[in-house]
């Protein structure tokens, strides 16, 4: 079975500056996988490559096998490949219902009524806030809306960048306690790039580890959590 | 503020003290500024020299306007808005039933509009109703529907655009182009001219699709100036700085005509007395109509796809492309649209003036237009239009105030001083109000109860 997506041998520049320096990651249908790294490792470069800003300039990014490694960023969210960004990027001065119908127009919000509803059931403090302006929301009630944002698409893959950034350890359990619902009920497809490397690894079925744009280790995710190396690296250091 | 005092005598004669040394303040700074400007007029003598004549008593009035206005200002006007202040804040929890006239405004503002011609007819008489309908009605009413056509672009779209007039110029030639020398008539040019215009929406849209914010307005700009030059130095098509004169008038579609010579002239067949005061108050009615045509399209436009999608990109241009919203296409809809309504503007500008040359196309319009969507409060029809009635109607209202000539001499025009009012009038704005008349933002979706949003999140000064 070829995986969901298949990143190959990819290398990012920006500018002269290598970023990815060939990088392999698989991510396969139904699974929960989990990159987690430094700072400036290049996790966030990969992320935002795969979404097609900044292009690959040399490797191969397959979605269901098709090569998206040349598509412009509108195309390949098209193919069903949904982002909650780094920062969140939701639309500050547009409602909180507002920034969810903005998730729906690839659709033409012909599932909106539905899916909104389960967007609220998934995240209650949402249906609170529903005519609020995104800006005036809490970090994670933002993070929250960033990600309901991106499930309004409807995705075959979802790609999570940084969700526990800044945000209360309480908070981001119920963020990631809501990623784990959606996967088990829905099957759920998630590649989650993170620095919160404990409870990543923990939510994570596979996990690859990079360094300086490269990876250096991937494994299960409780494999992971109980490595040496890992647990030198990114978890000894205190548990974010 | 006012230092706390024991007693309100004290706390008085503390803001008199405050306001006393305030507007000697103000008069210093006043004289500072206008020492030069007013104080001083540069004339030529008999032999053609250059002397300089002071205006000490003109400079008086200037500097002792300022220091009663600053006086009056510190000990009432101050203290009474901070009143109004707090008892807002205090009555902020309460939920507030607007009043009649507040919820049903749009509707009786454009039964008003509708009655307009006939009051001023009624009230001045068929030819002194002439100029409340052109200099004021019509005039207003070609700001509101520029500024609207800008807002498109600028208030929903988020795209600084400082050429906004080059499509108004474009709309106008291709009116003045093809009816004198093709003869079409104004109803088969108007879409016309408004299809060219987003046309050249398109050519500015596609160089500026990566650009952002100040590189965006500064290329707009030259953009601007670009149409104004050809249209100055193509002599041939342009005839350059004499302009297109003779420009056909606009006929109610075909059936009359509102040329004197001709046999179904409106009067003649009404068996009225001649007056130009009938075409003026026609073309009120369609100015109307095309700018409420842009109002409709406007708010029909926020409820679709492309209408949130431009707002969309406004507020983040990553976050949309992530969402599978091609930018590249969103930007120039929004370029082309708000031509559009440049395009008929124009066309409709060209038809009402019979003559057209670049003069009308300056840069200054293009502020002027910006300066009035910022100041309504961007993206807000309602407070677009009060800011259009404020600015171009003020401008206009200026040439009326000749008893103005009592303080300042007969020597004063005041037309001459409509920049520096210009200028006064939006700091003023922008200090009590800093996000325009109407700040608040209509949510263009909701699920159980409209509820407006809050001023405090809207747009401030910054493009």
């Amino acid at each position: 079975m070829t995986a969901l997506l298949q990143v190959k041998a990819v290398e990012t520049y920006y500018g002269n500056i290598r970023a990815l320096a060939g990088v392999d990651v698989e991510v396969q249908k139904g699974e929960i996988v989990c990159l987690i790294g430094a700072n400036g490792a290049g996790k966030s470069t990969l992320m935002m490559t795969i979404c097609g800003s900044p292009q690959a300039r040399t490797g191969q990014i397959l979605f269901e096998g098709r090569d998206i490694t040349r598509m412009p960023t509108h195309e390949i969210a098209r193919l069903r490949i949904a982002q909650s960004p780094e920062g969140r990027r939701i639309f500050p001065r547009m409602t909180v219902y507002e920034n969810l119908q903005m998730g729906a127009s690839l659709d033409n919000l012909k599932y909106f009524n539905e899916d909104v509803e389960k967007m609220f059931a998934l995240f209650p403090r949402l249906k609170e806030r529903q005519s609020q302006r995104g800006g005036t929301l809490s970090g994670g009630e933002q993070q929250m809306l960033s990600i309901a944002r991106a499930l309004m698409a409807r995705p075959k893959l979802l790609l999570l960048d940084e969700p526990s950034l800044g945000l209360a350890p309480l908070i981001v359990k119920g963020i990631f306690e809501a990623i784990r619902k959606l996967n088990e009920t829905e099957g759920l497809t998630v590649f989650l790039v993170e620095q919160n490397a404990f409870a990543a690894l923990k939510l994570s079925h596979r996990a690859y580890v990079m360094v300086n744009g490269q990876v250096t280790m991937s494994g299960g995710g409780r494999e992971l959590l109980a490595n040496p190396e890992v647990r030198a690296a990114y978890l000894e250091g205190g548990r974010h | 503020m006012a230092p706390v005092s024991a007693t309100p005598g004290r706390a008085e004669a503390s803001t008199m003290a405050r306001a006393l040394r305030e507007a000697v303040l103000a008069g210093i700074i006043a004289f500072g500024l206008f020492v030069l400007y007013v104080g001083l007029k540069t004339d030529q003598n008999i032999s053609n020299e250059l002397i300089l004549v002071p205006r000490p008593g003109l400079l008086a009035i200037f500097v002792g306007l300022a220091m009663v206005a600053r006086f009056l200002g510190v000990l009432y006007i101050q203290p009474a808005m901070k009143r109004r202040r707090d008892a807002k804040s205090a009555a902020a929890d309460l939920e507030l039933q607007p009043s009649y006239v507040k919820r049903n405004f749009s509707t009786i503002a454009i039964i008003a509009l509708v009655l307009y011609p006939p009051l001023m007819v009624a009230l001045f008489g068929t030819q002194g109703s002439l100029k409340w309908v052109d200099n004021f009605g019509i005039q207003i009413l070609i700001y509101v529907m520029l500024a609207w056509g800008l807002n498109i672009v600028v208030g929903l779209a988020g795209l600084l655009d400082l050429g906004y007039v080059a499509f108004y110029a474009v709309g106008a030639y291709s009116y003045a182009l093809l009816s004198t020398h093709l003869g079409l008539s104004f109803w088969v040019l108007l879409p016309m001219a408004g299809i060219l215009a987003a046309l050249w929406g398109m050519i500015l849209g596609f160089p500026v699709l990566r650009l952002r914010g100040d590189y965006l307005a500064i290329v707009t700009l030259a953009f601007g100036e670009i149409i104004r030059l050809v249209l100055i130095n193509w002599t041939e098509v342009t005839q350059g700085t004499f302009g297109i004169s003779g420009i056909a008038k606009a006929s109610i579609f075909g059936i009359y005509s509102f040329d004197v010579g001709a046999p179904n002239n409106f009067a003649k067949v009404f068996g009225l007395p001649m007056s130009a005061a009938y075409y003026k108050i026609f073309l009120f009615y369609v100015i109307l109509a095309l700018a409420l045509l842009t109002a409709f399209v406007t708010i029909r436009l926020r409820r679709m796809p492309v209408g949130r999608a431009w707002e969309a990109l406004r507020e983040d241009e990553i976050a949309c492309r992530s969402l599978g919203i091609n930018t590249v296409t969103t930007k120039l809809t929004a370029f082309a649209t708000g031509a559009m309504f440049g395009g008929f503007a124009g066309s409709f500008f060209a038809a009402r003036q019979g003559f057209v040359s670049p003069e009308s196309f300056v840069f200054l319009e293009s502020a002027v237009i910006l300066a009035i969507v910022v100041l309504g409060g961007m993206g807000s029809l309602v407070g677009i239009a009060v800011a259009a009635v404020v600015m171009v109607g003020g401008t206009e209202m200026l040439r009326e105030l000749t008893f103005l000539k009592a303080i300042f001499g007969p020597d004063f025009t005041p037309e001459l001083y409509r920049m520096l009012l210009f200028g006064l009038a939006m700091i003023v704005v922008m200090v009590l109000k800093p996000r325009g008349f109407v700040g608040s933002r209509e949510p263009s979706a909701f699920l159980h109860a409209r509820k407006s949003v809050s001023s405090s999140f809207t747009k401030e000064g910054h493009g």
